[in-house]
Protein backbone atom coordinates (compact mmCIF):
# COMPACT_ATOMS: atom_id res chain seq x y z
CA UNK A 1 0.00 0.00 0.00
CA UNK A 2 1.29 3.38 -1.02
CA UNK A 3 -0.05 5.59 1.77
CA UNK A 4 1.49 8.71 0.37
CA UNK A 5 -0.38 8.33 -2.90
CA UNK A 6 -3.61 7.63 -1.04
CA UNK A 7 -3.07 10.74 1.01
CA UNK A 8 -2.46 12.77 -2.12
CA UNK A 9 -5.34 11.50 -4.18
CA UNK A 10 -8.30 11.36 -1.82
CA UNK A 11 -9.11 15.09 -2.09
CA UNK A 12 -9.31 14.77 -5.86
CA UNK A 13 -11.68 11.81 -5.55
CA UNK A 14 -13.71 13.59 -2.88
CA UNK A 15 -14.13 16.51 -5.25
CA UNK A 16 -15.78 14.10 -7.70
CA UNK A 17 -18.40 12.98 -5.15
CA UNK A 18 -20.72 15.94 -5.88
CA UNK A 19 -20.69 15.03 -9.59
CA UNK A 20 -21.82 11.49 -8.79
CA UNK A 21 -24.43 12.77 -6.37
CA UNK A 22 -25.74 15.39 -8.82
CA UNK A 23 -26.07 12.82 -11.59
CA UNK A 24 -27.82 10.33 -9.32
CA UNK A 25 -30.08 12.86 -7.61
CA UNK A 26 -31.23 14.69 -10.72
CA UNK A 27 -31.93 11.55 -12.71
CA UNK A 28 -33.70 9.94 -9.74
CA UNK A 29 -35.81 13.06 -9.21
CA UNK A 30 -36.84 13.36 -12.85
CA UNK A 31 -37.09 9.59 -13.23
CA UNK A 32 -39.48 9.28 -10.31
CA UNK A 33 -42.11 11.49 -11.89
CA UNK A 34 -41.68 9.83 -15.25
CA UNK A 35 -41.97 6.44 -13.54
CA UNK A 36 -45.15 7.50 -11.80
CA UNK A 37 -46.64 8.47 -15.15
CA UNK A 38 -45.51 5.28 -16.82
CA UNK A 39 -46.79 3.05 -14.06
CA UNK A 40 -50.17 4.77 -14.25
CA UNK A 41 -50.17 4.21 -18.01
CA UNK A 42 -49.20 0.60 -17.43
CA UNK A 43 -52.16 -0.08 -15.14
CA UNK A 44 -54.55 1.98 -17.25
CA UNK A 45 -57.33 0.23 -19.10
CA UNK A 46 -56.73 2.10 -22.34
CA UNK A 47 -54.70 -0.39 -24.36
CA UNK A 48 -52.59 2.14 -26.24
CA UNK A 49 -51.30 3.58 -22.97
CA UNK A 50 -50.62 0.25 -21.33
CA UNK A 51 -48.96 -1.13 -24.44
CA UNK A 52 -46.76 1.89 -24.82
CA UNK A 53 -45.71 1.68 -21.17
CA UNK A 54 -45.05 -2.04 -21.51
CA UNK A 55 -42.89 -1.47 -24.58
CA UNK A 56 -40.94 1.37 -22.94
CA UNK A 57 -40.22 -0.70 -19.83
CA UNK A 58 -39.33 -3.76 -21.87
CA UNK A 59 -36.93 -1.84 -24.09
CA UNK A 60 -35.06 -0.13 -21.27
CA UNK A 61 -34.94 -3.10 -18.93
CA UNK A 62 -33.65 -5.62 -21.44
CA UNK A 63 -30.78 -3.61 -22.89
CA UNK A 64 -27.60 -2.51 -21.13
CA UNK A 65 -27.45 1.05 -19.83
CA UNK A 66 -24.16 1.52 -21.67
CA UNK A 67 -25.90 1.01 -25.02
CA UNK A 68 -28.57 3.52 -24.04
CA UNK A 69 -25.99 6.11 -23.03
CA UNK A 70 -23.93 5.64 -26.21
CA UNK A 71 -27.03 5.65 -28.37
CA UNK A 72 -28.10 9.00 -26.96
CA UNK A 73 -24.67 10.65 -26.71
CA UNK A 74 -22.86 9.34 -29.80
CA UNK A 75 -25.95 8.33 -31.76
CA UNK A 76 -27.44 11.80 -31.66
CA UNK A 77 -24.36 13.05 -33.53
CA UNK A 78 -25.51 11.19 -36.61
CA UNK A 79 -28.61 13.36 -36.75
CA UNK A 80 -26.84 16.58 -35.94
CA UNK A 81 -28.43 18.53 -38.77
CA UNK A 82 -31.87 17.49 -37.68
CA UNK A 83 -31.24 18.41 -34.05
CA UNK A 84 -29.74 21.73 -35.11
CA UNK A 85 -32.75 22.50 -37.23
CA UNK A 86 -35.13 22.00 -34.31
CA UNK A 87 -32.75 23.75 -31.94
CA UNK A 88 -32.05 20.81 -29.64
CA UNK A 89 -28.42 20.30 -30.57
CA UNK A 90 -27.26 22.56 -27.73
CA UNK A 91 -28.61 19.90 -25.36
CA UNK A 92 -27.49 16.78 -27.17
CA UNK A 93 -23.90 17.92 -27.59
CA UNK A 94 -23.59 18.18 -23.79
CA UNK A 95 -22.40 15.00 -22.08
CA UNK A 96 -24.21 16.13 -18.92
CA UNK A 97 -27.55 16.34 -20.67
CA UNK A 98 -27.12 12.97 -22.39
CA UNK A 99 -26.01 11.25 -19.20
CA UNK A 100 -28.93 12.58 -17.18
CA UNK A 101 -31.40 11.86 -20.01
CA UNK A 102 -30.33 8.23 -20.35
CA UNK A 103 -30.10 7.66 -16.60
CA UNK A 104 -33.55 9.23 -16.16
CA UNK A 105 -35.15 7.05 -18.84
CA UNK A 106 -33.44 3.98 -17.44
CA UNK A 107 -34.44 4.54 -13.83
CA UNK A 108 -37.96 5.47 -14.94
CA UNK A 109 -38.34 2.07 -16.59
CA UNK A 110 -37.10 0.17 -13.56
CA UNK A 111 -38.92 2.20 -10.92
CA UNK A 112 -42.20 2.22 -12.83
CA UNK A 113 -42.31 -1.55 -12.36
CA UNK A 114 -41.62 -1.11 -8.63
CA UNK A 115 -44.37 1.49 -8.34
CA UNK A 116 -46.74 -0.65 -10.41
CA UNK A 117 -46.18 -3.48 -7.95
CA UNK A 118 -47.12 -1.05 -5.17
CA UNK A 119 -50.22 0.21 -6.97
CA UNK A 120 -51.44 -3.30 -7.68
CA UNK A 121 -50.94 -4.34 -4.07
CA UNK A 122 -53.47 -1.77 -2.84
CA UNK A 123 -56.37 -3.84 -1.48
CA UNK A 124 -59.37 -3.50 -3.72
CA UNK A 125 -61.69 -3.09 -0.75
CA UNK A 126 -59.98 0.19 0.12
CA UNK A 127 -60.54 1.54 -3.37
CA UNK A 128 -64.16 0.40 -3.29
CA UNK A 129 -64.65 2.06 0.08
CA UNK A 130 -63.16 5.30 -1.27
CA UNK A 131 -65.49 5.14 -4.26
CA UNK A 132 -68.40 4.44 -1.94
CA UNK A 133 -67.78 7.60 0.06
CA UNK A 134 -67.76 9.50 -3.21
CA UNK A 135 -64.10 10.38 -3.68
CA UNK A 136 -63.17 11.71 -7.09
CA UNK A 137 -60.61 9.78 -9.11
CA UNK A 138 -57.84 12.23 -8.34
CA UNK A 139 -58.64 12.40 -4.63
CA UNK A 140 -58.79 8.62 -4.52
CA UNK A 141 -55.33 8.42 -6.04
CA UNK A 142 -53.90 11.10 -3.78
CA UNK A 143 -55.43 9.86 -0.53
CA UNK A 144 -55.65 6.08 -0.97
CA UNK A 145 -53.73 4.56 -3.86
CA UNK A 146 -50.59 6.66 -3.76
CA UNK A 147 -49.87 6.58 -0.01
CA UNK A 148 -50.44 2.82 0.22
CA UNK A 149 -48.52 2.08 -2.97
CA UNK A 150 -45.54 4.19 -2.00
CA UNK A 151 -45.19 2.39 1.33
CA UNK A 152 -45.30 -0.94 -0.43
CA UNK A 153 -42.77 0.16 -3.05
CA UNK A 154 -40.28 1.85 -0.75
CA UNK A 155 -37.89 -1.07 -0.05
CA UNK A 156 -37.66 -1.88 -3.76
CA UNK A 157 -37.15 1.77 -4.58
CA UNK A 158 -34.30 1.92 -2.08
CA UNK A 159 -32.54 -0.80 -4.06
CA UNK A 160 -33.15 1.17 -7.22
CA UNK A 161 -31.52 4.26 -5.69
CA UNK A 162 -28.39 2.24 -4.91
CA UNK A 163 -28.37 0.79 -8.41
CA UNK A 164 -28.59 4.32 -9.78
CA UNK A 165 -25.68 5.53 -7.65
CA UNK A 166 -23.70 2.66 -9.14
CA UNK A 167 -25.00 3.35 -12.63
CA UNK A 168 -23.68 6.93 -12.59
CA UNK A 169 -20.23 5.38 -13.00
CA UNK A 170 -21.12 4.76 -16.65
CA UNK A 171 -21.21 8.52 -17.20
CA UNK A 172 -17.41 8.35 -17.08
CA UNK A 173 -17.50 6.61 -20.46
CA UNK A 174 -18.88 9.79 -22.03
CA UNK A 175 -16.21 12.07 -20.57
CA UNK A 176 -17.92 13.06 -17.31
CA UNK A 177 -15.47 12.97 -14.44
CA UNK A 178 -17.40 11.48 -11.54
CA UNK A 179 -15.82 9.20 -8.94
CA UNK A 180 -15.09 6.27 -11.26
CA UNK A 181 -13.89 8.58 -14.03
CA UNK A 182 -11.47 10.37 -11.72
CA UNK A 183 -10.35 7.05 -10.25
CA UNK A 184 -9.56 5.72 -13.71
CA UNK A 185 -7.69 8.90 -14.57
CA UNK A 186 -5.51 8.64 -11.47
CA UNK A 187 -4.99 4.90 -11.93
CA UNK A 188 -3.76 5.28 -15.48
CA UNK A 189 -1.44 8.10 -14.42
CA UNK A 190 0.04 6.43 -11.33
CA UNK A 191 -0.52 2.76 -12.16
CA UNK A 192 -1.45 1.89 -8.59
CA UNK A 193 -5.03 0.62 -8.91
CA UNK A 194 -5.50 -0.91 -5.48
CA UNK A 195 -4.94 2.27 -3.47
CA UNK A 196 -7.27 4.33 -5.64
CA UNK A 197 -9.84 1.56 -5.75
CA UNK A 198 -9.93 1.43 -1.95
CA UNK A 199 -10.61 5.15 -1.64
CA UNK A 200 -13.19 5.30 -4.44
CA UNK A 201 -14.83 2.14 -3.12
CA UNK A 202 -15.10 3.62 0.37
CA UNK A 203 -16.80 6.72 -1.06
CA UNK A 204 -19.36 4.59 -2.88
CA UNK A 205 -19.97 2.40 0.16
CA UNK A 206 -20.46 5.43 2.40
CA UNK A 207 -22.94 6.97 -0.05
CA UNK A 208 -24.87 3.73 -0.30
CA UNK A 209 -24.79 3.19 3.45
CA UNK A 210 -26.32 6.61 4.01
CA UNK A 211 -28.96 5.95 1.33
CA UNK A 212 -29.99 2.65 2.92
CA UNK A 213 -30.24 4.29 6.33
CA UNK A 214 -32.38 7.12 5.02
CA UNK A 215 -34.70 4.69 3.25
CA UNK A 216 -34.93 2.51 6.31
CA UNK A 217 -35.82 5.37 8.60
CA UNK A 218 -38.35 6.59 6.04
CA UNK A 219 -39.87 3.11 5.99
CA UNK A 220 -40.16 3.13 9.77
CA UNK A 221 -41.64 6.62 9.73
CA UNK A 222 -44.21 5.77 7.07
CA UNK A 223 -45.31 2.41 8.40
CA UNK A 224 -44.36 2.23 12.07
CA UNK A 225 -46.85 -0.58 12.68
CA UNK A 226 -44.48 -2.95 10.89
CA UNK A 227 -41.55 -2.01 13.09
CA UNK A 228 -43.14 -2.05 16.52
CA UNK A 229 -40.70 -4.50 18.02
CA UNK A 230 -37.67 -3.30 16.16
CA UNK A 231 -35.48 -0.48 17.28
CA UNK A 232 -34.21 1.80 14.56
CA UNK A 233 -30.53 2.32 14.25
CA UNK A 234 -30.83 5.94 15.25
CA UNK A 235 -33.05 5.24 18.22
CA UNK A 236 -30.80 2.57 19.59
CA UNK A 237 -28.10 5.21 19.60
CA UNK A 238 -30.14 8.03 21.07
CA UNK A 239 -32.86 6.92 23.42
CA UNK A 240 -31.91 3.58 24.87
CA UNK A 241 -34.73 2.03 22.97
CA UNK A 242 -37.93 2.70 24.90
CA UNK A 243 -40.22 3.31 21.99
CA UNK A 244 -43.82 4.16 22.53
CA UNK A 245 -46.11 3.07 19.78
CA UNK A 246 -49.05 5.00 18.52
CA UNK A 247 -48.38 8.40 20.04
CA UNK A 248 -47.04 10.53 17.22
CA UNK A 249 -47.80 8.36 14.22
CA UNK A 250 -50.75 10.12 12.71
CA UNK A 251 -50.31 10.88 9.02
CA UNK A 252 -51.71 13.89 7.39
CA UNK B 1 -29.12 5.96 -41.53
CA UNK B 2 -27.46 3.59 -43.96
CA UNK B 3 -28.72 0.09 -43.26
CA UNK B 4 -26.54 -1.47 -45.97
CA UNK B 5 -23.69 -1.09 -43.47
CA UNK B 6 -25.17 -3.97 -41.54
CA UNK B 7 -25.15 -6.60 -44.30
CA UNK B 8 -23.24 -9.85 -43.98
CA UNK B 9 -19.81 -10.19 -45.57
CA UNK B 10 -16.89 -7.93 -46.43
CA UNK B 11 -19.06 -5.02 -47.48
CA UNK B 12 -20.97 -4.75 -44.22
CA UNK B 13 -20.61 -5.23 -40.51
CA UNK B 14 -23.27 -7.88 -40.06
CA UNK B 15 -20.86 -10.77 -39.60
CA UNK B 16 -18.62 -8.75 -37.26
CA UNK B 17 -21.58 -7.88 -35.07
CA UNK B 18 -22.73 -11.49 -35.15
CA UNK B 19 -19.36 -12.72 -33.90
CA UNK B 20 -19.44 -9.95 -31.33
CA UNK B 21 -22.74 -11.36 -30.14
CA UNK B 22 -21.19 -14.82 -29.89
CA UNK B 23 -18.40 -13.33 -27.78
CA UNK B 24 -21.00 -11.65 -25.55
CA UNK B 25 -22.74 -14.99 -25.08
CA UNK B 26 -19.45 -16.75 -24.36
CA UNK B 27 -18.24 -14.24 -21.78
CA UNK B 28 -21.69 -13.99 -20.20
CA UNK B 29 -21.97 -17.77 -19.90
CA UNK B 30 -18.48 -18.09 -18.41
CA UNK B 31 -19.11 -15.28 -15.91
CA UNK B 32 -22.52 -16.70 -15.03
CA UNK B 33 -21.03 -20.11 -14.33
CA UNK B 34 -18.30 -18.52 -12.20
CA UNK B 35 -20.91 -16.37 -10.47
CA UNK B 36 -22.99 -19.40 -9.54
CA UNK B 37 -19.90 -21.12 -8.14
CA UNK B 38 -19.17 -18.00 -6.06
CA UNK B 39 -22.83 -17.87 -5.11
CA UNK B 40 -22.87 -21.46 -3.85
CA UNK B 41 -19.65 -20.96 -1.90
CA UNK B 42 -20.62 -17.70 -0.25
CA UNK B 43 -24.19 -18.83 0.40
CA UNK B 44 -22.74 -21.84 2.25
CA UNK B 45 -20.59 -19.41 4.24
CA UNK B 46 -23.56 -17.21 5.04
CA UNK B 47 -25.54 -20.22 6.24
CA UNK B 48 -22.70 -21.69 8.29
CA UNK B 49 -22.56 -21.42 12.05
CA UNK B 50 -19.08 -19.93 12.12
CA UNK B 51 -19.34 -16.18 12.65
CA UNK B 52 -16.05 -15.49 10.88
CA UNK B 53 -17.22 -17.16 7.65
CA UNK B 54 -20.48 -15.27 7.95
CA UNK B 55 -18.65 -11.96 8.23
CA UNK B 56 -16.43 -12.69 5.22
CA UNK B 57 -19.47 -13.51 3.07
CA UNK B 58 -21.30 -10.42 4.34
CA UNK B 59 -18.36 -8.20 3.44
CA UNK B 60 -18.19 -9.78 -0.01
CA UNK B 61 -21.84 -9.18 -0.85
CA UNK B 62 -21.96 -5.70 0.68
CA UNK B 63 -18.83 -4.47 -1.06
CA UNK B 64 -19.57 -5.99 -4.45
CA UNK B 65 -23.18 -4.84 -4.46
CA UNK B 66 -22.28 -1.35 -3.26
CA UNK B 67 -19.49 -0.56 -5.72
CA UNK B 68 -19.95 0.04 -9.45
CA UNK B 69 -18.94 -2.87 -11.68
CA UNK B 70 -16.96 -0.46 -13.84
CA UNK B 71 -14.68 0.36 -10.91
CA UNK B 72 -14.14 -3.34 -10.24
CA UNK B 73 -13.31 -3.88 -13.91
CA UNK B 74 -10.72 -1.11 -13.79
CA UNK B 75 -9.23 -2.58 -10.61
CA UNK B 76 -8.84 -6.07 -12.04
CA UNK B 77 -7.75 -4.77 -15.44
CA UNK B 78 -4.99 -2.58 -14.06
CA UNK B 79 -3.85 -4.82 -11.23
CA UNK B 80 -4.46 -8.32 -12.62
CA UNK B 81 -1.26 -8.46 -14.67
CA UNK B 82 0.80 -7.16 -11.77
CA UNK B 83 -0.65 -9.68 -9.37
CA UNK B 84 -0.09 -12.49 -11.84
CA UNK B 85 3.53 -11.34 -12.29
CA UNK B 86 4.14 -11.37 -8.54
CA UNK B 87 2.67 -14.86 -8.25
CA UNK B 88 4.61 -16.11 -11.29
CA UNK B 89 7.83 -14.67 -9.94
CA UNK B 90 7.33 -15.98 -6.42
CA UNK B 91 6.14 -19.45 -7.35
CA UNK B 92 7.80 -20.25 -10.67
CA UNK B 93 10.65 -17.74 -10.76
CA UNK B 94 9.26 -16.44 -14.06
CA UNK B 95 10.12 -12.77 -14.40
CA UNK B 96 8.76 -11.92 -17.85
CA UNK B 97 5.87 -9.62 -18.48
CA UNK B 98 2.54 -11.43 -18.51
CA UNK B 99 -0.89 -10.01 -18.93
CA UNK B 100 -4.19 -11.47 -17.88
CA UNK B 101 -6.21 -12.13 -21.07
CA UNK B 102 -9.06 -9.63 -21.39
CA UNK B 103 -11.59 -12.45 -21.54
CA UNK B 104 -10.40 -13.76 -18.17
CA UNK B 105 -10.36 -10.27 -16.65
CA UNK B 106 -13.90 -9.65 -17.80
CA UNK B 107 -15.07 -13.05 -16.69
CA UNK B 108 -13.58 -12.53 -13.22
CA UNK B 109 -15.16 -9.10 -12.76
CA UNK B 110 -18.61 -9.94 -14.02
CA UNK B 111 -18.45 -13.32 -12.26
CA UNK B 112 -17.60 -11.61 -8.96
CA UNK B 113 -20.51 -9.24 -9.30
CA UNK B 114 -22.94 -11.95 -10.43
CA UNK B 115 -21.74 -14.06 -7.52
CA UNK B 116 -22.83 -11.45 -4.99
CA UNK B 117 -26.38 -11.46 -6.36
CA UNK B 118 -26.40 -15.25 -6.76
CA UNK B 119 -25.32 -15.62 -3.12
CA UNK B 120 -28.49 -13.95 -1.91
CA UNK B 121 -30.68 -15.92 -4.33
CA UNK B 122 -29.21 -19.28 -3.29
CA UNK B 123 -29.27 -18.42 0.39
CA UNK B 124 -32.94 -17.55 0.13
CA UNK B 125 -33.64 -20.77 -1.77
CA UNK B 126 -31.91 -22.89 0.88
CA UNK B 127 -33.89 -21.18 3.62
CA UNK B 128 -37.09 -21.87 1.69
CA UNK B 129 -36.66 -25.64 2.04
CA UNK B 130 -38.86 -26.70 4.98
CA UNK B 131 -36.82 -27.86 7.98
CA UNK B 132 -39.26 -30.70 8.50
CA UNK B 133 -38.08 -32.37 5.31
CA UNK B 134 -34.47 -32.40 6.47
CA UNK B 135 -35.60 -33.75 9.83
CA UNK B 136 -37.65 -36.44 8.10
CA UNK B 137 -34.68 -37.42 5.94
CA UNK B 138 -32.55 -37.64 9.03
CA UNK B 139 -35.20 -39.67 10.79
CA UNK B 140 -35.24 -42.37 8.10
CA UNK B 141 -31.46 -42.55 8.36
CA UNK B 142 -30.19 -40.72 5.29
CA UNK B 143 -26.54 -39.85 5.45
CA UNK B 144 -25.44 -36.23 5.24
CA UNK B 145 -24.42 -36.44 1.57
CA UNK B 146 -27.60 -38.23 0.64
CA UNK B 147 -29.67 -35.58 2.41
CA UNK B 148 -27.77 -32.97 0.46
CA UNK B 149 -28.22 -34.55 -2.97
CA UNK B 150 -31.69 -36.01 -2.56
CA UNK B 151 -33.50 -33.39 -0.49
CA UNK B 152 -31.66 -30.10 -0.56
CA UNK B 153 -30.21 -29.76 -4.08
CA UNK B 154 -33.34 -30.56 -6.14
CA UNK B 155 -35.50 -28.17 -4.16
CA UNK B 156 -32.94 -25.39 -3.88
CA UNK B 157 -32.44 -25.55 -7.65
CA UNK B 158 -36.18 -25.16 -8.16
CA UNK B 159 -36.59 -22.31 -5.70
CA UNK B 160 -33.51 -20.51 -6.98
CA UNK B 161 -34.42 -20.72 -10.67
CA UNK B 162 -36.42 -17.48 -11.02
CA UNK B 163 -33.80 -15.51 -9.08
CA UNK B 164 -30.98 -17.05 -11.07
CA UNK B 165 -32.83 -16.09 -14.24
CA UNK B 166 -32.69 -12.47 -13.09
CA UNK B 167 -28.99 -12.85 -12.33
CA UNK B 168 -28.46 -14.13 -15.88
CA UNK B 169 -30.19 -11.08 -17.37
CA UNK B 170 -28.03 -8.86 -15.19
CA UNK B 171 -24.87 -10.71 -16.22
CA UNK B 172 -25.73 -10.52 -19.90
CA UNK B 173 -26.22 -6.77 -19.68
CA UNK B 174 -23.14 -6.21 -17.55
CA UNK B 175 -20.88 -7.85 -20.13
CA UNK B 176 -21.30 -4.68 -22.19
CA UNK B 177 -19.02 -2.99 -19.63
CA UNK B 178 -16.10 -5.23 -20.60
CA UNK B 179 -15.97 -3.35 -23.89
CA UNK B 180 -14.25 -0.47 -22.06
CA UNK B 181 -11.16 -2.63 -21.55
CA UNK B 182 -11.19 -3.84 -25.13
CA UNK B 183 -12.90 -7.21 -25.35
CA UNK B 184 -14.44 -7.33 -28.82
CA UNK B 185 -18.05 -8.14 -28.03
CA UNK B 186 -21.22 -6.43 -29.25
CA UNK B 187 -20.50 -3.01 -27.75
CA UNK B 188 -16.87 -2.90 -28.78
CA UNK B 189 -17.68 -4.04 -32.29
CA UNK B 190 -20.36 -1.35 -32.51
CA UNK B 191 -17.85 1.27 -31.36
CA UNK B 192 -15.31 0.13 -33.94
CA UNK B 193 -17.97 0.16 -36.63
CA UNK B 194 -19.30 3.58 -35.73
CA UNK B 195 -15.76 4.95 -35.51
CA UNK B 196 -14.89 3.93 -39.03
CA UNK B 197 -18.20 4.72 -40.73
CA UNK B 198 -19.25 7.83 -38.78
CA UNK B 199 -22.71 6.33 -38.29
CA UNK B 200 -22.85 5.77 -34.53
CA UNK B 201 -26.63 5.60 -34.32
CA UNK B 202 -26.87 2.79 -36.85
CA UNK B 203 -24.36 0.68 -34.98
CA UNK B 204 -25.50 1.32 -31.44
CA UNK B 205 -29.06 0.73 -32.52
CA UNK B 206 -28.00 -2.60 -34.02
CA UNK B 207 -26.26 -3.39 -30.70
CA UNK B 208 -29.44 -2.48 -28.85
CA UNK B 209 -31.45 -4.86 -31.01
CA UNK B 210 -28.91 -7.65 -30.53
CA UNK B 211 -29.11 -7.30 -26.75
CA UNK B 212 -32.89 -7.19 -26.98
CA UNK B 213 -32.88 -10.46 -28.91
CA UNK B 214 -30.45 -12.11 -26.49
CA UNK B 215 -32.36 -11.09 -23.35
CA UNK B 216 -35.75 -11.95 -24.86
CA UNK B 217 -34.69 -15.42 -25.92
CA UNK B 218 -32.92 -16.25 -22.69
CA UNK B 219 -35.92 -14.96 -20.76
CA UNK B 220 -38.09 -17.39 -22.71
CA UNK B 221 -35.62 -20.14 -21.90
CA UNK B 222 -35.76 -19.45 -18.19
CA UNK B 223 -39.55 -19.31 -18.20
CA UNK B 224 -39.60 -22.68 -19.95
CA UNK B 225 -37.13 -24.09 -17.42
CA UNK B 226 -39.29 -22.80 -14.59
CA UNK B 227 -42.39 -24.48 -15.97
CA UNK B 228 -40.43 -27.70 -16.42
CA UNK B 229 -38.92 -27.58 -12.96
CA UNK B 230 -42.34 -27.04 -11.39
CA UNK B 231 -44.21 -29.69 -13.37
CA UNK B 232 -44.42 -32.01 -10.38
CA UNK B 233 -45.52 -29.33 -7.96
CA UNK B 234 -49.14 -28.90 -7.03
CA UNK B 235 -50.36 -25.39 -7.67
CA UNK B 236 -52.09 -23.72 -4.80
Amino acid sequence: MNWELMNESWPELLAAVPVTLTLAASSLFLGFFLALGISLMRVSKIWIFSNFAYFFVYLFRSTPLLVQIFLIYYGSGQFRDFFESIGLWVFFREAWFCAILSLTLNTAAYSSEIIRGGIQSVPFGQIEAAKAVGMSKFLLFRRITFPVAIRQALPGYGNEIILMVKATSLASTITLLEITGVAKKIISATWSPIEIFVIAGIFYLVINFIVTRIIQSLEIRLSPQLFRDRKSWWQSLTQNGKRTVGTQQTFR
Amino acid sequence: MNLSLLVWGDAGWGDELFFGALMTIAVAAASYFLGILFGIGFAAMKLSRHPSLHIIADIYTTVIRGIPELLIIYLVFFSGGNLLRIIAKGVFGYGEFIDLPIFVTGMLCIGLSAGAYATEVIRGAVLAVPVGQIEAARAIGMSKTKRFYRILVPQVARYALPGLGNVWQLTLKETSLISVIGLVEIMRQASIGSGSTKEPFTFYFAALLLYLVLTSFSNRGFLWAEVRANRGVREV
